[in-house]
């Protein structure tokens, strides 16, 4: 891509200009090239790949055991969750399941994970949009729930924590009292949420009505996760296909017909709440019993295709693999949400102004490096 | 629809196309040629109307390569995998499915970038994560690369 030899104007006088690699906006390395008419957007093409390392093939090579942790390196947000598909893939193949204790702790970790993601996520949404405040605000109970994963999974960003079979093992003794400390701290503070950024009129109109998404196009471009939901799509996996138990547990699917900003930001603000909803469910009710079901040393998935879908905070994500009997997968495919939301940012910033675009990528909630993965 | 009835769908297409159950979803083996018309049949028939593809992507088995398209319907709630096999491996070539499902162009850039398969009519068929002058489609398996490391 030759960046500086192309021509700053257009023939028919559209402005070009890159934003990205280096942007704050992009919260990472994406490179987006805007074809621009004043201030309002003509075009835009996102160019990826700033931070692709191959995982697919990488995990051709490894063992059943060691591809999930390449995957925490995806999208580092949901690490938990990247890790639980594979894990539950590998357990496809295997025709075993997790034991009834580590399910429960799994969807305990998943939910803790999205609620951690759809903090920062708010806080950064915030930062794109000029309140610094919020990140504060945000990052005051993420870090509660990151000294929890520190607790008993030893790190705080790629915790490495599910093994086929169930978890790599047990929770710590305080787990239980620090997840309801957290609960209750959540739930006291949300409020101040709303307050400090929802009503704010400067938030207000920088996102109500800005890049709308229309249902057909959602489905369309493959589009997931809260992103999808906010344009009226039913899209939640733990409802559709439920996996882990998520048909025990009872929660709502949060739908929002309006498609723009605003919903994408209510959806997920929402989102928190059913997280919250669901880890009060269980975090009295883990099951006694072993935390890891037996599995073999070296394992070996029979010939075949096995393919597994979870939702990650930000949508749906596929594991497919492909095996040939061997110790190591055929073939892996990892269909991630970012990749084929971000496929739909030319669609809605088309006529929007250069500001809008910031909100609407802020809304998008991209991890760069679970789109080049 | 049942798995059933959409095998008889198919077959009434195209009566050469294979099938295979033993996974979990219906897979339907068809020759990379007859791809296209199936496609939007798929999607435009009012009792299949596999509106969402979820998944693209291709294998490289060696002596052919495997187009494998994962559909699944919003409103019937049904899956259906198609794979396309494209026999000609040192210049693979079908149709692009672009026109039917807004989410293809990528993945099907991704795809022509990792495994070099050409689809034909794609309005922008260019690499997507490597850089342009890359040689190779690391995904092929008879792909090399002297700074690849065997564990």
């Amino acid at each position: 891509m030759s960046l500086l030899g192309e021509d700053i104007v257009t023939e028919d006088g559209e402005f070009v200009i890159n934003m990205g690699p280096q942007h704050p906006s992009t919260h990472g390395v994406l490179h987006l090239k805007i074809w621009l008419d004043g201030e309002t957007i003509k075009r835009v093409q996102p160019h990826l790949g700033y931070i692709h390392r191959s995982i697919e093939k990488m995990s051709e090579n490894l063992s059943y055991r060691n591809f999930i942790f390449a995957t925490s390196r995806m999208d580092y947000l949901s690490a938990h969750i990247n890790n639980e598909a594979c894990a539950l893939c590998v357990e496809k193949g295997l025709q075993i399941e997790a034991t009834p204790r580590a399910q429960v702790i799994r969807i305990l970790m998943a939910e803790l994970t999205r609620l951690s993601s759809h903090q920062l996520w708010w806080g950064c949404t915030g930062l794109d949009l000029g309140a610094v405040t919020p990140f504060f605000y945000a990052f005051r109970e993420r870090e509660a729930i990151m000294e929890i994963m520190e607790e008993t999974c030893g790190a705080r960003l790629t915790m490495n924590y599910m093994v086929p079979g169930g978890v790599m093992y047990d929770i710590h003794p305080n787990f239980q009292k620090r997840v309801k400390d957290v609960m209750k701290q959540i739930k006291n503070n949300l409020h101040e949420y709303f307050e400090i950024l929802t009503g704010n009129v400067i938030f207000e109109n920088r996102t109500k009505g800005v890049g709308y998404l229309s249902k057909e196009d959602a489905i369309s471009y493959g589009v997931t996760g809260p992103t999808g939901r906010a344009s009226g799509v039913s899209c939640d996996v733990r409802k559709w296909f439920p996996y882990e138990g998520y048909d025990k547990v009872q929660f709502d699917e949060i739908l929002d017909n309006c498609g723009d900003c605003y919903a994408r930001y209510m959806v997920r603000m929402k989102e928190m709440d059913q997280s919250v909803s669901i880890i009060e469910q269980l975090i009295d009710n883990i099951p006694e019993g072993d935390f890891q079901t037996k599995t073999k040393n070296v394992i070996k998935l029979p010939k075949g295709e096995f393919y597994q879908r979870v939702e990650t905070a930000r949508g749906e994500l596929g594991v497919f693999i492909v095996s040939d009997g061997a110790a190591s997968p055929y073939r892996i495919k990892y269909r991630s949400p970012n990749f084929s939301n971000l496929s739909a940012i030319d669609h809605m910033a088309r006529g929007a102004k250069i500001g809008d675009l910031i909100a609407i990528m802020a809304t998008l909630d991209l991890v760069i490096p679970d789109i080049d993965r | 629809m049942t798995n059933e009835e959409i095998k008889l769908f198919i077959s009434a297409h195209i009566p050469a196309a294979t099938f295979d159950e033993s996974g979990e979803f219906l897979n339907v083996i068809i020759a990379s040629e007859e791809l296209l018309p199936i496609m939007k049949e798929l999607r435009s028939n009012r009792d299949l109307e596999f509106d969402y593809l979820f998944c693209l992507t291709c294998i490289d088995w060696k002596d052919h390569l495997m187009m494998v398209y994962h559909l699944l319907s919003k409103k019937h709630r049904h899956v259906i995998v198609i794979k396309a096999k494209i026999t000609d491996v040192n210049d693979p070539q079908i149709e692009t499915v672009c026109g039917i499902w807004k989410t293809a162009e990528f993945h099907e850039r991704e795809v022509y970038d990792l495994f070099g398969v050409k689809f034909i009519n794609h309005p922008d068929l260019r690499r997507i994560f490597l850089m342009d002058d890359w040689e190779g489609w690391p995904l092929r398996k008879n792909y090399v690369d002297e700074n690849m490391i065997e564990i």
